[in-house]
């Protein structure tokens, strides 16, 4: 203090801080307030015997509350499930129709279905389920199987083409390269174009629909709007799941891709791939 | 060989008790004497009129038809609304509350660039808190005398009783002020059964306990501590004073020299102001501070220390004003009238005539004083913003319209080769009825709508009811036909609109479509 500096005016010591010719005076702190301060103090120590605070080698001090975040979370969690409870037992007691008359069920389903399907679904048809090339659109009107609810449920349920589910969906779209000539596959390509398109040569659509009546109308039907029985898809439609236009067709015609999915009943239980139906339903396309 | 004489060297300990600093100051107490007169009279009633406002708000009912709550002020924070009586704020709405703390801070600029601390000295909660716990204290250990003795005096019974009977009633007042602040935020009469059957939400309790320490400790224990130390206002003060702002002031240049023996003095020839160093303004002060060292910060600006010197002044036959509400400009004005330009120490000849009478230079306050520039504008400011606010809830709609586009996909290729767009609906029915809404499609020739969960045939328009004072979300499609597909993008308008109020909002959205047509 030997430095000291006592302000001329109001006769106290400063702390020797001096702004603009103004010089802070040390004046005496209230004795309350220092109590306070050290009442803090005091409260900090007790936190850390309260509260996971000390770190050790390998871990840290548990705290006499034992509190836990993690622990918090998972209360938290279990919380959430537990009141979800009621509405998934409800969802998996009800049939579909009566889950979609029921307002807070449908509205907790298309949720819950929401967020089964980020998880499962984004893969292969994408986090709007806008699909791509060999993935269907799950937005649009369009469905290989059916766009009821129930049919999409039972795809859901189990599969398409998936070899370890016995009632998972099957069909197969012969290979007519080796069935047809070249010229046909040609000629029947360009009369499918046809239907919902146009054709760069009009003369291959005559023959190209007498190929298609000796060939494919089993399966797609005379008027080529496909069949659900066997998810053959309507040919004269907008939507092409490998891509429209004759060349695509053409490929399709001589050696067609068969996509695979996989069944999720036994992954995901029954109650969530009811949700999951229901929300596939919801996105536009549902019937 | 001569004595060894060893100096002395100039050195002290750096600690010595002496000349130690303190750094802890224990609180010196006050004990405010009771005053009398105008200004005190003004505090009773700003008193009620501000405990007034802030008990009895809540219990006020208004009428807003059968689908609101009826109380007149309500924060309903489970619905997220806020009830002035004509006004209904929702949360997006909140710019409302901040034009008025806007408001309130511009008015706190104005009302201290003209009068000084008003708000400080008389209508500060803590300000109003504190006389009222004074005056428990005062109706039960006495006034200032009594009160000091009591506190001298060693543990009795009585001082016992006493002190009990005192810090009783101010815990009732406490539990009181904490009691009636829950009742903003839900229906009084409902709540206050609740409250009692310890029924009511923990919340509230824990709220009544927070504010009933806090009143009690601020109010009856901290007091003057609390402006002097926790408040940054009094630290603020200086920057929005000026020298023609009104401030409880000292008026040194007739008061001094003060003197204990008036008579003596004038008989020795020496000059006596009007000051007898009688201490009335020291032990009136509620801060605790002597306003004839000038302006502190601690001065609240109460002035009631101006109603105590006014008896004494009276009892001397002397005018009024001694201690008054004065402008810095003014008191510099007649200080150099007193000292003769600084020339000399105040003389009280300088400043009367030979009568007695106060000598005509000295200055007097003006009411022109309080309209000059500074306040114009902080005026100006404020009736601005309140204007705006004003227009914009006479102007603001009670219907709105929001639309959210569908990002993934944008768009979907329906299999007729038509595109479809999914937007997300949102209709704000702030008013406290329920509605039918007209939604309607401008624009975007061929294309139509339908709406997820409605069962409605497509169209450009339909009809869909909303909930009183309840927002409805719709999920809506917009499929434009392939033939009329042109452009990658284009506009149109959502228009909502319910016809039996003429209320209608707009959105303008896009409609997306694939870039590349087949």
């Amino acid at each position: 203090m030997s430095d000291e500096q006592i302000d001329d005016i109001s006769g106290m010591s400063t702390t020797g801080h001096e702004w603009d010719g103004i010089r802070e005076l040390n004046n005496p702190l209230p004795r309350w307030w220092i109590t306070t301060f050290y009442v803090t103090i005091a409260w900090a120590i007790g936190y850390t015997i309260a509260y996971p605070a000390w770190p050790l080698l390998h871990s840290a001090t548990k705290g006499v509350l034992a509190y836990s975040s993690r622990n918090g979370v998972n209360n938290e969690l279990a919380a959430a499930e537990a009141g979800k409870g009621k509405y998934v037992a409800a969802i998996e007691s009800k049939s579909l129709p009566e889950i979609a008359a029921d307002d807070t069920l449908r509205k907790f389903a298309i949720a819950a279905g929401g967020a089964a399907y980020k998880v499962n679904c984004t893969q292969c048809h994408g986090s709007g389920a806008q699909g791509s090339k060999g993935f269907p659109n799950l937005n649009d009107d369009d469905w290989l199987w059916g766009g009821k609810a129930e049919q999409i449920e039972q795809t859901i349920m189990h599969g398409i083409r998936f070899a370890s589910d016995p009632d998972t969906r099957l069909s197969e779209m012969p290979a007519f390269g080796d069935l047809i000539t070249a010229d046909q596959i040609a000629q029947v390509s360009a009369y499918v174009a046809s239907l919902s398109g146009k054709v760069k040569d009009a003369s291959l659509i005559e023959p190209g629909s007498k190929v298609f009546a000796e060939n494919c109308v089993a399966c797609h039907g005379d008027n080529a709007k496909g069949n659900r029985e066997f998810g053959a898809p309507d040919l004269t439609d907008a939507i092409w799941l490998y891509g429209g236009g004759e060349t695509a067709i053409a490929a399709q015609v001589r050696g067609p891709k068969h996509g695979v999915m996989p069944a999720w009943l036994g992954r995901l239980g029954e109650a969530k791939v009811k949700e999951l139906a229901i929300y596939v339903h919801s996105l536009g396309g549902g019937e | 060989m001569g004595e060894t004489r060893i100096g002395r060297l100039e050195a002290s300990p750096a600690n010595l008790s002496k000349t130690r600093p303190t750094r802890y100051a224990a609180r010196k107490k006050i004990f405010p004497k009771r005053t009398s007169g105008n200004f005190r009279r003004f505090k009773w009633l700003v008193m009620a009129i501000t405990l007034g406002i802030y008990y009895l708000t809540p219990w006020l009912r208004w009428n807003r038809g059968p689908f609101a709550p009826d109380q007149a002020v309500l924060v309903d924070l489970a619905n997220s609304r806020f009830y002035f009586f004509l006004i209904e704020i929702w949360p997006q709405e909140f710019y409302y509350v901040s034009g008025l703390l806007v408001m309130a801070g511009i008015g706190l600029f104005l009302i201290t660039s003209t009068v000084g601390r008003a708000w400080c000295g008389y209508t500060c909660p803590q300000t109003v808190w504190v006389d009222l716990f004074l005056a428990v204290e005062r109706a039960i250990e006495g006034d200032r005398n009594a009160r000091m003795k009591l506190d001298a005096h060693p543990w009795t019974a009585r001082k016992l009783v006493l002190r009990a009977t005192k810090h009783a009633i101010w815990l009732i007042i406490a539990v009181a002020t904490g009691g009636a602040w829950i009742f903003y935020f839900a229906d009084a009469p409902m709540l206050i059964g609740q409250v009692f059957t310890g029924a009511a939400a923990p919340a509230a309790y824990v709220t009544i306990g927070v504010l009933t320490a806090t009143t009690y400790t601020f109010g009856g224990l901290m007091r003057e501590q609390v402006c002097t130390y926790m408040c940054p206002w009094p630290r603020i003060q200086a920057a929005m004073l000026d020298e023609n702002s009104l401030t409880v002031t000292y008026n040194d240049w007739r008061g001094e020299p003060r003197s204990r023996h008036a008579k003596k003095a004038l008989a020795a020839g020496q000059p006596v102001g009007d000051c007898v160093d009688c201490n009335a303004c020291v032990a009136a002060c509620p801060m605790g501070i002597d306003i004839r060292d000038g302006q502190q910060l601690e001065c609240i600006t109460c002035a009631l220390c101006i109603d105590a010197c006014k008896d004494v002044m009276d009892k001397l036959g002397k005018e009024h004003g001694l201690i008054s509400y004065a402008t810095l400009s003014d008191y510099s004005a007649n200080m150099a009238v007193a000292t003769a330009g600084g020339s000399s120490t105040v003389n009280p000849s300088f400043v009367r005539t030979d009568e007695g009478k106060f000598s005509d230079k000295l200055a007097q306050f003006h009411i022109r004083k309080i309209f000059r520039l500074r306040t114009y504008i902080y005026l100006g400011a404020w009736s601005a913003v309140g204007l705006a606010l004003v227009y914009s809830l006479l102007a603001r709609e009670r219907l709105e319209l929001n639309v959210l586009h569908d990002r993934n996909p944008q768009f979907v290729t329906l299999s007729d080769g038509s595109i479809r767009n999914g937007y997300t609906v949102k209709l704000l029915n702030m008013a406290p009825e329920p509605r039918t809404v007209v939604v309607t499609m401008q624009g975007l020739p061929g294309a139509e709508m339908s709406v997820v969960g409605i069962d409605l045939p497509a169209g450009r328009s339909f009809a869909v009811p909303v909930e009183p004072d309840r927002l409805k979300m719709l999920k809506i499609f917009v499929s434009l036909p392939a033939d009329r597909l042109g452009g990658a993008a284009q506009t149109f308008k959502f228009r909502a609109e319910d016809k039996a109020r003429f209320e209608a909002d707009e959105y303008t959205a896009t409609f997306s479509t694939p870039e590349i047509t087949r």
